[in-house]
Parts: structure tokens; C-alpha cells; sequence
């Protein structure tokens, strides 16, 4: 990292990017695809927070546990969107609000 | 001065193109801008020298998440407009907790740079002779190897409890039985017939 770039500069940036995802929750509280995408930003800011903080102690474990998030990130993406695919099939909506009436 | 520069505009265009993947009306859209923030979170780690990360990033997001996102999105036929209609209702709401969080990430920031918590060991030193790449490996498949070993096992789990969520027997269709054909006999499959001169033959 050069002198004019430093850490605190990536950290902004994740945590703007952290807090976005979080918002992107709270707008779109009807469409869960977006809400996927939301949760997708988050964990690519908390990737940004591991390698930068990586770089800047000089010290190559967060560089693999960033590989560890993204592996999990990829698994819950791929079910949450199975999910989401059989519940339009027996629905018809992808509502947030409908899964709490498939109470029994 | 051209890190300064790189840095800026990666930053600039991750962050606004994450606001759009949020904001967005269109979700393939939204889609659409998560790629491009993808992309530009990619120039950022390799800015910072994590290429194997960086392009990790770009094989399995661009390639993969967000294709299939992109796919999930074009099957499902559904009323956008409809999904849009909390927007507004939730934006105060969801506006001041990000206030909020901000707030509170900013101020972990300031205590951090302020010097409270003191990191003095290294896990694994870099080593500035080998390269990003090999160094991950040689970390990888030794000290971490089980923790590898359990990211392929998560990957396995989800790729089975995709394919069972989303598989389904489709009716009415004329598939290939190969246990019924493989057990055919001649026998049954032919028969020798002799018809009379312009009889035709009964099947």
C-alpha cells in the first residue's frame, strides 16, 4: 500500500459499502432477489475489510479467510435462490410477507 | 499519484453502483450494477495486491452468483411494479439506522486508528519474494488444508441441496427407459411371418 492510500481509506469504503447493503435490506423489504443482493453487498464489504486489513498487517490469513467467506457466499446464493425458485413455483410471488402465512 | 487515481475511481464506481443495485426498479438491473460493483471491488484488491482474491472474485461472482441471479430473475415472471410498494414507507426507517450504523462503523474506525488495539504477531508473514498466488497455496494446502477441505464440503452440501430443492418429475413426458430397452430380447422384438401372395400381414 503506498503512502497516499492507507488503510483507512479501504475501510471507509467497506463501510459505506456495508452500510448500502444494509439499506438495500430496509428498501426493499417486498423483493427478496434484491434482498440476496443486498446481503451480497455486505459480504463483499466485509471481503474488502479482510484484504485490506491483509495488506496493511502484511499477513497473507486474511486473504484466505476473504476465500472462506466468498465460498460460503457462493453456497447460500445458490440455495437461497432454490429456495426462492420452488416457493414461486407453489405461490406464484416472491413477497416477503407471504411466508408468514405458511404457518402448519 | 496513478494508485491515488485507480483507487479513487474503483472506489467512486463501487460505490455508486451499489447504491443503484439497491435503488434500482428493474432487478435485472439491479443485477446488472452488482456485477459492475464486483468488477471495480476486484481492481480494488488488486490494488492492494491481492490478485488471487481479486480474481476470485471475478470468476466466481461475475461468472457464477451473478449469472445465476441474472437466470432466477428472467425465470420468475413476476409484477415488479408490486414489489416496489414499500419503498417509500421503509425509507425513513431504513435511512436512519444506516445513519446510524455509519456512525457507529465510522467511530470503530477512529478507536481502531486511534491505537487501542495493538496487533503485534502475524499468523503468516508476507513474504515479498513469492508471489500472491503461490504464497495462498503454500498456506492453503498445508496449515489450512481442512478448513479447504470443509469450504468444498459446503460446496458440495449446496450443490446437492440445490439440485434436490429445485428438481421436480415432470408427467407426461416420453422419456428414455434404458433398463427396458438393455432387457429386450429378440424374441419379443421380432417375429417371422409367412402372408399369403396379397394378404398383407396382421401386426
Amino acid at each position: 500500500m503506498n503512502g497516499a492510500i492507507g488503510l483507512i481509506h479501504y475501510l471507509v469504503v467497506a463501510a459505506i459499502l456495508f452500510t448500502m447493503g444494509v439499506l438495500g435490506i430496509f428498501l426493499n423489504r417486498k423483493n427478496i432477489i434484491v434482498i440476496l443482493m443486498a446481503i451480497e453487498l455486505i459480504l463483499l464489504a466485509v471481503n474488502i475489510n479482510l484484504v485490506a486489513f491483509s495488506a496493511a498487517l502484511n499477513d497473507l490469513v486474511g486473504q484466505v479467510f476473504a476465500m472462506f467467506v466468498l465460498t460460503v457466499a457462493a453456497g447460500e446464493a445458490a440455495i437461497g435462490l432454490a429456495i426462492l425458485v420452488i416457493f414461486f413455483r407453489g405461490r406464484g410471488s416472491i413477497s416477503v410477507d407471504d411466508p408468514s402465512r405458511m404457518k402448519g | 499519484m496513478i494508485q491515488a487515481f485507480a483507487f479513487y475511481l474503483f472506489a467512486i464506481v463501487v460505490l455508486l453502483s451499489g447504491a443503484m443495485t439497491i435503488s434500482s426498479r428493474n432487478p435485472v438491473h439491479s443485477v446488472l450494477w452488482l456485477i459492475l460493483a464486483f468488477f471495480n471491488a476486484a481492481g480494488l484488491m488488486v490494488l492492494v495486491g491481492a490478485e488471487f482474491i481479486a480474481m476470485l472474485l471475478v470468476i466466481v461472482y461475475v461468472g457464477a452468483v451473478a449469472v445465476l441471479f441474472l437466470f432466477v430473475v428472467m425465470m420468475l415472471d413476476i409484477d415488479f411494479a408490486e414489489m416496489r410498494a414499500g419503498f417509500v414507507r421503509y425509507a425513513a426507517l431504513g435511512l436512519a439506522l444506516a445513519v446510524a450504523l455509519v456512525c457507529e462503523i465510522f467511530i470503530g474506525i477512529g478507536a481502531w486508528s486511534a491505537g487501542g488495539i495493538d496487533l503485534a504477531r502475524r499468523a503468516a508473514p508476507v513474504d515479498p519474494a513469492i508471489p500472491n498466488i503461490q504464497a495462498i497455496g503454500n498456506l492453503l494446502y498445508t496449515r489450512y488444508l481442512f478448513v479447504f477441505e470443509g469450504a468444498g464440503l459446503v460446496l458440495l452440501v449446496a450443490m446437492i441441496g440445490a439440485i434436490v430443492l429445485t428438481h421436480r418429475e415432470r408427467k407426461g413426458v416420453r422419456g428414455q427407459n434404458i433398463a427396458r430397452q438393455v432387457a429386450r430380447r429378440p424374441e419379443e422384438a421380432t417375429r417371422n411371418m409367412r402372408p399369403e401372395v396379397g394378404q398383407g400381414v396382421q401386426l
